[in-house]
């Protein structure tokens, strides 16, 4: 790794250039091409214009013995010149991108289907085989076809944005319907996911990763994340990934929506209302899980948000996210 | 019956053969400006009203600058960096750019390059300067009072979500829009009706093309702005389930509603700037302008363009189905 890779950390990857991270999806080459083309363009007619007007207010400067020329004030065919070439290359720029976004808006027959829910402020992946993961898994060579939606336990869902600069795609996730992205990877490696449109307080941090595998290395991942690990504690993590507890109780202590689950089993934990503590153990998880409303925590007075899970996670599914929560005792 | 005849406002005039004599200081004290309704004083006002929001726009534009110097942040949390870079948007938009050359220089410059007395409404000159003053002091107390965080746009469904003083943002925008209309329309009635005899169309200065075209690009497109930001405090206050989507409303629609505005609203910015430039190069250069009449009538195609274009960004079929958002802005 040189001094450069440090401060512009993109050159670290191989595929990158200077400008763009790696081509990664079969829309990459068309929209550099045609940004390439836009920017040469701008700097050519920017010498083109700024280079003469230098040169004639040098050559027409005002000095002792010259006279300037009143009566040039008008020239058609110069002016519609300088009007109808700029006209085509407009109409050529136009034609050009309206066909590419309508590329980018079709997906082809035979996709790899993903659904995907936007939550302020996380990603959430779900496979054909039902296999859930917050970052993003794909095969090379194979079109992916997202299926977004945007979700919100309580309050109004959002607008969020899916973008994935190596893949040169980039749409909305829009409340009240299901938007449709597509992309081929072309090339496997690990890129960056972001969400480009404003959706609140973690905006910037609402980011996770894109992994393109070989064919083989996806089907082996997506048939593993689907099946849970055989140690409790991990299998108690994978559920409270897939159940969607992580949308509101985090792991690392923060407060999202709900209360963490870091750093609080075994101990008595204060009620809301000042109606005393009570012991945070196995029963009092259980209680929470299928009523969320019978003890809520202190600062948590609007419990209400979580929906009951009674009926969704049974008793022995729940001593698993105990383990985990044991796991995070400090 | 009787007949009422307005009789016409009274201007001052400065018109004097002492020459230490000017507007400036023909007449002294706080009201003979806060009640002036002379053009050249509302434009001086104007110039430090939009300078004043121009300092505070590029104070928050600082402070967005210096929190991104470190990669973690330096010292804004999320939601006051939020608030900060709505605030500068806000400002910089609504305060500074739209009147800054319309407002300031037009007020004073529009009547003496066309050889007018004044612009052909001065009260409603003055009333359209009080009318920003007020809505700056709306977008001071968003600022100072609570924190607004909803970005510059106000975008749905996050704005009818949003803790922030949305309803006070929004009537700063709808109060602006009507000193923006206002100012629109007088110098609309102004180049009509007062350009002295020997005043052609084509007689004159690119400044004034520019203005007029900006001035219609104001009457006609702020009031889908005022519109639309009604629209959103209804659909806050009385859940009328227009763009909030779990009320069958479709937050795209307010998408289309605030671009059909805010894209015309561009050439409300650049106009009266390349009305300047052409003005300077000419004077400057002791020579008059190339290519004048394609110059004045470029001016009226970006502003017939300009309108439509707004509305484009809604025609095609594709946008109902799959906004990109690279569509939208």
């Amino acid at each position: 790794m040189s001094l450069l890779d440090v401060f512009v950390p993109i050159l670290a990857d191989e595929h990158a250039t200077y400008w763009f991270p790696p081509q990664a999806s079969t829309f990459a080459k068309e929209v550099d091409s045609f940004f390439h083309f836009l920017v040469w363009l701008s700097a050519i007619f920017f010498f083109l214009i700024v280079i003469p007007m230098f040169y004639f207010a040098w050559k027409f400067r005002a000095r002792p013995g010259y006279k300037g020329d009143p009566e040039a004030l008008h020239n058609t065919p110069l002016e519609i010149t300088w009007t109808v070439i700029p006209t085509f290359i407009v109409i050529y720029i136009f034609v050009r991108g309206t066909m590419g976004y309508l590329d980018m808006s079709r997906p082809p027959a035979d996709t790899l289907d993903i659904q995907v829910v936007a939550r302020k402020w996380s990603w959430q992946f779900t496979y054909p085989n039902g296999a859930v993961s917050d970052e993003l898994h794909l095969p090379v060579g194979r079109p992916a076809k997202m299926i977004m939606r945007s979700e919100e336990l309580t309050g109004i869902p959002v607008l969020h944005s899916l973008f994935v600069p190596a893949f040169r795609a980039k749409a909305d996730v829009v409340p009240g319907r299901f938007n449709v992205m597509w992309f081929q990877p072309t090339l496997a490696g690990k890129y960056d996911l972001f969400c480009t449109e404003y959706c609140g307080d973690n905006h910037s941090r609402m980011m996770t990763k894109v992994y393109v595998q070989e064919p083989a290395d996806y089907e082996d991942w997506v048939t593993k994340a689907n099946k849970p690990p055989e140690e409790p504690k991990l299998h108690g993590e994978w559920l409270y990934k897939r159940q969607g507890c992580k949308g509101c109780h985090s792991v690392d202590g923060s407060k999202v929506v709900g209360p963490s689950f870091k750093g609080t089993w075994g101990k008595d934990v204060p009620l809301a209302g000042g109606k005393g503590t009570v012991a945070f153990d196995e029963n009092y998880v259980l209680e929470s899980v299928k009523n969320p409303q019978a003890k809520a925590r202190s600062g948590y007075e609007n419990a209400s948000a979580m929906p009951s899970y009674a009926g969704r996670l049974k008793d022995d599914q729940i001593l698993l996210i105990v383990e985990y929560m044991k796991s995070l005792k400090d | 019956m009787s007949t009422v005849v307005n009789k016409p406002v009274e201007i001052p005039s400065y018109q004097t053969s002492d020459e230490k004599d000017n507007f400036l200081i023909s007449t002294r004290g706080f009201l003979s400006w806060a009640l002036t309704l002379d053009h050249k004083r509302i434009g001086l006002m104007y110039l430090v009203g939009v300078s004043a929001a121009f300092l505070l726009g590029g104070i928050l534009a600082l402070m967005i600058r210096a929190h991104l110097f470190l990669a973690d942040g330096v010292f804004l949390t999320n939601q006051q960096y939020n608030q900060v870079f709505t605030l500068h948007g806000a400002v910089m938009v609504f305060l500074f750019i739209i009147p800054s050359v319309p407002a300031a220089l037009g007020n004073f410059l529009l009547p003496v390059m066309l050889g007018a007395k004044d612009v052909a409404f001065p009260r409603l000159n003055l009333g359209s300067f009080y009318l920003w003053v007020t809505g700056a002091i709306f977008f001071i107390v968003a600022l100072f009072v609570t924190g607004l965080d909803t970005g510059w746009t106000f975008y749905t469904p996050y704005s009818l979500d949003s803790k922030g003083p949305v309803a006070l943002a929004t009537m700063a925008v709808f109060i602006l829009g009507f000193s923006s209309i206002f100012t629109g329309l007088n110098f609309i009635v102004t180049i009509n009706t007062m350009r002295p005899p020997g005043m052609a169309w084509f007689k004159m200065p690119l400044f004034l093309w520019a203005t007029y075209s900006t001035s219609i690009i104001q009457v006609l497109a702020t009031p889908v702005l005022g519109i639309t930001v009604l629209l959103l405090t209804a659909e806050r206050i009385l859940g009328i389930g227009i763009f909030d989507p779990q009320l069958n409303g479709d937050p795209v629609t307010f998408q289309h509603f605030f671009w059909f505005y805010s894209h015309p609203a561009v050439y409300i910015m650049i106009l009266p700037a390349m009305g300047i430039i052409s003005e300077l190069i000419s004077v400057h250069s002791h020579k008059g302008i190339f290519g004048y009449r394609f110059i004045a009538y470029s001016s009226s195609r970006s502003r017939c363009l300009g309108s439509s274009s707004g509305a484009t960004t809604c025609l095609p079929a594709e946008c109902l189905t799959s906004p990109q958002s690279s569509l939208v802005p």
